[in-house]
């Protein structure tokens, strides 16, 4: 067993190489894109000039955090199958992207999902309701990416923890502030092809050492560690939590602000369509490697190793970055680390800030009537106070128990974006009220149910009990913001939010290129 | 449903000329017809995914000895299972994007042809 140079809080030269040659090559995008950001259709949007598969590729940058890239494969290394059962509950929401969100979606919004929920109601109230579905799930998302990136800069390059969360801060900013979607869909596509190239390469010389034959993988980690790694263990505990978990995975990623909005940024549905099938295509093959890699680091590696330096796992990618290939692959492996931190905190801010200016300034405060200029301004505005708000909350929250976060933040997705998301898109007899009561009740109680859950009571809080059983609400949630906006939209109907029922579906299969032949279809705020 | 509140809506509220209009227009029909076949077609994929994917999770939850069990030495049940779900996820997507591709986009572009 080789550990070789890898000390956790010492700064690897490699390392600083590859990561001060990533951040260049993001400064080197934000330059370039920065000439081609002048409206806001830019900025937020990309200009809709994205290819299929660019998008397919930056959606998987966007969607693939370094908590499914060292957080599972430390899982896997220390669970083994119950690790796995992350890896796919991670993929099996882009299908249901796919089929029912993405393509109406595109062709009913412009920057934000509350654009496609808002479409045939009263604007202010789904907008300022929407708002408050999204930033809860990007800040919660948020937090769990600033205080990882803190974390682990901490770990590998040894800068104190404070410093790491304002440099990634700042890199953040400075490319979203100059150079909007269309640097950080670049930055997105790097780091996808950094990330699953680098992962392919990991694998790769990992199964080299067992004879490319993964069974021999497989069987070496059982006879190393016993027969119970293979097998379901302790991790999913209770029938209704497993469940729960599922649904909020599942459905969560339907609900994502930052993933819906990367939608946006190409031309048409049919190339919303297109990015959907090569994202599942990639995530799916990166989670597959983390069979090889999570099972890799048990085997060559070593449990031991692995939780002495950080008990959750997360240095497992890294060890066997460095077992199989030595220190200068390590380097490379912790620069992908960064890249992956850096591109997910970007499109997450960016959806926020689209939020607090499309949604809430633009929309609710200025009646959908503010100019270009200030348009471009707001949005310049709101995202440097995302990107503050991203970077106090991080150094705020340093050493919190936070592994919590990204799920609960799945589960508001799940309950609160995404039930009224698909009712708008599908129910002609969806309502205002029913919207605006749906994403109010899905939100909060998400976070009620999660504050009094073992998750929060014992885990964060010490105590020995919690109100209830479930560690993830998704399962009582999501049901109850579904029957919320059936039961008000049933109880009290909109006659105009049905009128423009047929509109809106022209809309969605015909899309924009189709220009409305009534004249009510036209301005979205006929009333 | 639809006809109770329309017929109320034109009792109460001011006229809406182009309402009848629609009832009739065969585009607007055609196109409620390809709007209820494509979310026939992505519901179906949606129940095929979930049994696929809730289907392992209830294994996970209830049968943990038979996804113990091994297919061949140094793979277990679970394990095979869970490759499985990964490649499900792949053909119900294809399968989609197919369907989308050869069905719907040919049909969508004829609908934008007629509409004026």
């Amino acid at each position: 067993m080789i550990l070789g140079a890898f000390t956790p809080g010492e700064a690897n030269p490699v390392a600083i190489v590859f990561f001060v040659g990533f951040v260049g090559l993001a400064l080197g995008i934000t330059w370039w894109a920065a000439r081609r950001t002048r409206t806001t259709e830019q900025f937020y949007a990309a200009g809709h000039s994205v290819t299929g598969f660019q998008n397919g590729l930056a959606l998987s940058g966007d969607y693939m955090s370094a908590a499914s890239f060292l957080g599972i494969a430390g899982l896997v290394a220390l669970t083994g199958f119950d690790g796995l059962i992350y890896s796919i509950g991670f993929l099996v929401g882009w299908p249901i992207v796919l089929f029912l969100i993405a393509e109406p979606l595109r062709n009913l919004g412009r920057y934000t999902f509350a654009d496609v929920v808002a479409y045939r109601m009263r604007q202010a109230p789904v907008r300022v309701a929407a708002s408050i579905g999204t930033l809860s799930v990007v800040v919660f998302y948020l937090i769990a990416q600033m205080v990882g990136a803190g974390t682990l800069i901490n770990l590998i390059f040894g800068l104190p923890y404070a410093l790491s969360v304002l440099i990634v801060g700042i890199v953040m900013l400075t490319f979203l502030l100059l150079g909007g979607m269309i640097a950080t869909t670049w930055v997105q596509i790097v780091k996808a092809v950094l990330l699953i190239g680098g992962a392919t390469i990991m694998a790769f010389l990992v199964l080299l050492e067992f004879g490319l034959n993964p069974l021999e993988l497989f069987r070496t980690a059982e006879t190393e560690n016993g027969g119970a790694v293979l097998e379901p263990g302790a991790l999913v505990s209770g029938h209704w939590d497993a469940i729960s978990l599922g649904l909020a995975l599942m459905f969560g990623t339907a609900g994502l602000p930052h993933i819906l909005m990367r939608f946006y940024t190409v031309p048409d549905a049919k190339a919303a369509r297109a990015s959907v099938n090569w994202a599942t295509i990639f995530i799916g093959f990166f989670y597959l490697l983390t069979f090889v890699l999570g099972f890799g680091a048990m085997a060559l590696v070593g449990q031991r190793p692995i939780s002495a330096i950080d008990k959750g796992g997360n240095a497992a990618a890294l060890l066997l970055a460095e077992n199989v290939a030595g220190t200068p692959f390590f380097g490379f492996i912790a620069a992908v680390a960064f890249a992956t931190i850096l591109a997910v905190v970007a499109g997450l801010t960016l959806s926020g800030a689209a939020a607090l200016s499309h949604d809430l300034w633009v929309n609710v405060v200025r009646h959908g009537e503010a100019p270009e200029r200030e348009q471009l301004r707001v949005a310049r505005i709101a995202t440097f106070a995302m990107g503050a708000l991203a970077i106090a909350l991080g150094i705020a929250l340093q050493g919190q128990n936070i592994a919590f976060m990204v799920g609960l933040a799945f589960a508001i997705a799940a309950s609160a974006n995404f039930p009224a998301l698909l009712m708008s898109i599908y129910w002609r007899g969806f309502t205002t009220a029913g919207a605006v009561s749906s994403i109010v009740v899905g939100s909060v109680s998400a976070l009620v149910l999660i504050s009094i859950s073992p998750t929060i009571m014992v885990d964060v809080l010490g105590r020995e009990d919690a109100l209830i059983g479930l560690k993830n609400p998704a399962l009582i949630s999501m049901p109850l913001a579904f029957a919320t906006g059936i039961l008000v939209s049933v109880l009290r109907p909109e006659r105009e939010a049905r009128r423009r029922f047929v509109e809106a579906e022209r809309q969605i299969h015909l899309g924009a290129a189709v220009s409305p032949r009534r004249p009510a279809a036209a301005p979205a705020r006929a009333r | 449903m639809a006809t109770d509140v329309r017929s109320r809506a034109d009792v109460d509220l001011r006229p809406l000329p182009d309402e009848v209009d629609l009832e009739d227009d065969p585009d607007v029909r055609a196109l409620d017809e390809l709007a209820a076949r494509r979310l026939r077609v992505a519901l179906s994929l949606t129940a095929a995914m979930l049994v696929v994917y809730f289907g392992f999770i209830l294994l996970i939850a209830f049968a943990k000895d038979f996804l113990a069990e091994r297919v061949v030495s140094g793979l277990s049940v679970g394990m095979a299972l869970g490759v499985f779900v990964i490649l499900a996820t792949w053909v119900l997507t294809w399968i989609y994007v197919r369907w989308a591709n050869r069905v719907y986009e040919p049909e969508v572009a004829r609908l934008r042809g007629v509409a004026p």
